[in-house]
């Protein structure tokens, strides 16, 4: 209840001071145009941003605040990753390259340098990574940090898990698998729900009407649950079979995900089909082959191609969903989805030892790192296509 | 003035006869869609349990059981059936509210004589119901208010610093999956200042206030989700109508941007935001079930998760049943209610 007032305290505090705010710098200012047409919602809007700037400087300030001065550093670090990126994008390689730099937002910066983290080190994991993914090594339970007095190891500086597996190497691996499966994953989507989408737009007829119709119903199901009605059949089918339910995940979830491709896909084609030169193309006689892939997909790929980057993020919290919930990627394969289940009650210690409570944190943090940045790239890329300044 | 805005806020009601007619023909027309969907979706999910290899009865018993066994539970179930009839019968029992037996509860001995009651699928599912609607409602409660007031906001204000702050924490917001979400909650306001309880166990006969306690923290997991998606479509809605000339007219008469928004904007906005909080309703369908499993919350995604690692193919269905309802019923009141504040969507071209 003392929050509450607490709250409501402050809250009445910031209205108080946009007011005099305001006033005095009426006063001040001589009533200058800026302070005159000023209304009270934007005078309350900057007390408000003064008060969070405040109760930032303060929660740095108290000792106990460990979390919060970690999450200021973090972002410190990667606004000044992404200033640094951008830099050197601007003024290194071909003149093209620089152009695209040079009207960047500093957040689709960050994406693409996540991405670019991201994918060296999946490509590259086996060389990075310390230790084996699978290897178990002499102790289990090691805090993270590699402090010695703090019942760490230097040798492993995330710790090891509750078996004595390397945090830091499965980190490494499960960007490999995670991010590799879910890419896979996005991949056969496309291919389904892409080709059978143009199909059906060039098509058109009963085969149309089949294959929306059957979308439609798919649709109506909602992905994750219907994800595990068939991981459930799956699992039966598989039986025990770890490697072999973790590909009938890829499946499933391709499938699923395939519709939402095929709704774009075909309602893109529909708008490209009545141009005149695919009219050209079919009285010449072309293939459908010829034109679907020569005629249409290549005037469909901008909006396919930032349609991949929402998919992908979609499909990957699906599947890092489905490996937390424990029916996803299955268990010798490092993951993240199920090292944030596996190390989860170690977040309880946190109020002792700071650090351990990241072991849980980073495998969660890694995922939605990845996210944000696509998220970024793909928000930049709408926004220039449509060309929209508002 | 409040009248004058809630006249407003149905364009077109007044004056126009004969539209009741219409819309209420129009409202039926989609409910009549929404149960063949809904048909169809349970005959999909009745089809893919049958996809199993074997049956029920194989499963229920296990690798070693003897024919004579399995034979005896298929005629029990009614297994040896025709696969329309016994959809027909599994959709009769399930619409009068008899979802079966939970494999994993039943006791096998009493297959063969009366089935226990504590076993029957609705008795596992129905108080889990209760408590999923009212972490649902719970979310709604403050998801709701919270999402369009900010999104109006960044509206008003945008490309302005609040807007951008606002675009980055939303799109991570989005991006971020559920349980990460849930353990930086559960990190902060669990551990490190212990105020709210992390683990919801909710038990028959808690107080009102104890049990919000409880569900307050998975409820503001859910909430951060789903503010940011309607947060962004709230704001997107209203910028869509910033650009109509009778908005630029009103600006230019002199009014205040706040009215703007309040009398010209929001009325026309209110049909896309309607639908928003409706969709991202049926999005909390499935965002219930990770949060449910992080904070160990006694809800229908919790139970289904376990059926499904247990197998219990009847609970599994049943749940997927329920969902995909939920589902059908939210995007259904999302559309309906968009077609009766819109007249233009009530007379299609």
């Amino acid at each position: 209840m003392s929050l509450w007032i607490w709250l409501l305290g402050a809250l009445a505090a910031i209205a108080a001071l946009a007011w005099i705010g305001l006033w005095a710098a009426r006063r001040l200012s001589g009533n200058a145009p800026r302070y005159r047409d000023m209304s009270y919602g934007v005078a309350f809007g900057y007390a408000l941003a003064l008060a969070a700037v405040a109760a930032g400087v303060w929660l740095w300030m108290k000792p106990g605040a460990v979390y919060f001065r970690w999450a200021v550093m973090g972002f410190a670090v990667c606004a000044v990753a992404a200033f640094l990126f951008r830099l050197a994008g601007r003024h290194l390689g071909p003149e093209r390259l620089k152009r695209q730099f040079r009207k960047m937002p500093l957040t689709a910066a960050f994406g693409i340098l996540v991405i670019l983290i991201y994918a060296f080190v999946a490509i590259f994991a086996a060389w990075i990574a310390p230790h084996g993914q699978e290897a178990v090594l002499g102790a289990a339970n090691v805090v993270p940090g590699g402090d010695p007095a703090m019942g760490g190891d230097p040798a492993f500086p995330l710790g090891t898990d509750r078996i004595g597996r390397d945090i830091l190497s499965r980190l490494i691996y499960g960007a490999q698998n995670t991010v590799g499966l879910a890419f896979a994953t996005t991949l056969l989507a496309f291919f389904l729900g892409g080709s059978l989408g143009l199909l059906a737009a060039v098509v058109g007829g009963w085969l149309d009407q089949v294959l929306s119709r059957g979308v439609d119903v798919l649709m109506a199901i909602p992905s994750l649950i219907f994800a595990l009605l068939l991981l459930t059949i799956a699992s039966v089918w598989a039986d025990g079979a770890r490697g072999l339910l973790t590909f009938y995940m890829v499946l499933i979830i391709a499938v699923i995900d395939s519709t939402r491709v095929f709704r774009l896909a075909r309602s893109v084609g529909i708008g490209i089909v009545v141009m005149d030169y695919v009219e050209a193309a079919k009285l010449r006689g072309e293939g459908m082959g010829h034109l679907v892939f020569r005629e249409i997909l290549p005037n469909a790929m901008a909006p396919l191609l930032a349609e991949f980057g929402l998919r992908f993020c979609f499909v990957f919290l699906t599947i890092a969903s489905l490996s937390f919930l424990g029916v996803g990627i299955q268990p010798p394969l490092a993951d993240w989805g199920t090292m944030v289940r596996d190390l989860a009650q170690f977040i309880n210690f946190a109020a002792f030892a700071p650090m351990v409570a990241l072991a849980p944190l980073l495998p969660a943090l890694a995922i939605a790192i990845l996210t944000v940045g696509v998220n970024f790239v793909v928000d930049w890329m709408l926004h220039r296509a449509s060309g929209l300044k508002s | 003035m409040r009248n004058r805005t809630a006249a407003t806020r149905i364009p077109g009601h007044r004056g126009e006869h004969g539209n009741l007619g219409s819309v209420i023909r129009i409202v039926l027309q989609r409910l009549a869609l929404g149960l063949v969907t809904l048909l169809i979706v349970s005959a999909v999910i009745f089809g893919a349990v049958n996809l199993l290899p074997g049956d029920f009865a194989q499963a229920v018993l296990g690798q070693s059981a003897t024919p004579e066994a399995v034979a005896a539970i298929r005629t029990q179930l009614g297994l040896d059936q025709p696969l329309p009839v016994r959809y027909a019968q599994w959709l009769w029992d399930a619409a009068r509210g008899d979802l079966g037996v939970s494999f994993a509860q039943a006791n096998f001995a009493s297959f063969t004589g009366r089935v226990d009651p504590s076993a029957t699928v609705l008795a596992q599912i129905g108080p889990r119901f209760a408590n999923t609607m009212f972490l649902a409602g719970v979310t709604a409660a403050i998801a709701v208010p919270l999402a369009v007031g900010l999104g109006i906001l960044a509206a008003l204000w945008r490309d302005t610093a609040f807007d951008k702050g606002a675009n980055i924490a939303t799109l991570s917001s989005i991006s971020s999956p559920e349980f990460f979400v849930a353990y930086i909650l559960i990190l902060l306001f669990a551990v490190v200042n212990p105020v709210l309880p992390s683990l919801s166990n909710i038990f028959p006969g808690m107080s009102f206030g104890e049990r919000l306690e409880k569900t307050l923290l998975p409820a503001l997991t859910l909430t951060l989700v789903v503010t940011a998606h309607m947060m962004r479509m709230t704001r997107a809605a209203i910028l869509n109508l910033m650009a109509q000339p009778y908005i630029e007219m009103a600006r230019l008469k002199g009014m205040r941007p706040l009215r703007v928004i309040w009398r010209h904007a929001l009325p026309n906005a209110l049909a896309p935001i309607v639908n928003v909080v409706a969709l991202n309703l049926a999005y909390l369908v499935t965002g219930v079930v990770v949060v449910e499993v992080v904070f160990v919350y006694p809800g229908i995604g919790q139970l289904f998760v376990d059926s499904v690692k247990l197998r219990d193919i009847p609970v599994v269905q049943a749940c997927c049943l329920i969902f995909a309802a939920a589902y059908i019923l939210l995007n259904l009141t999302a559309d309906i209610l968009s077609i009766i504040s819109n007249p233009r969507l009530r007379h299609p071209k």
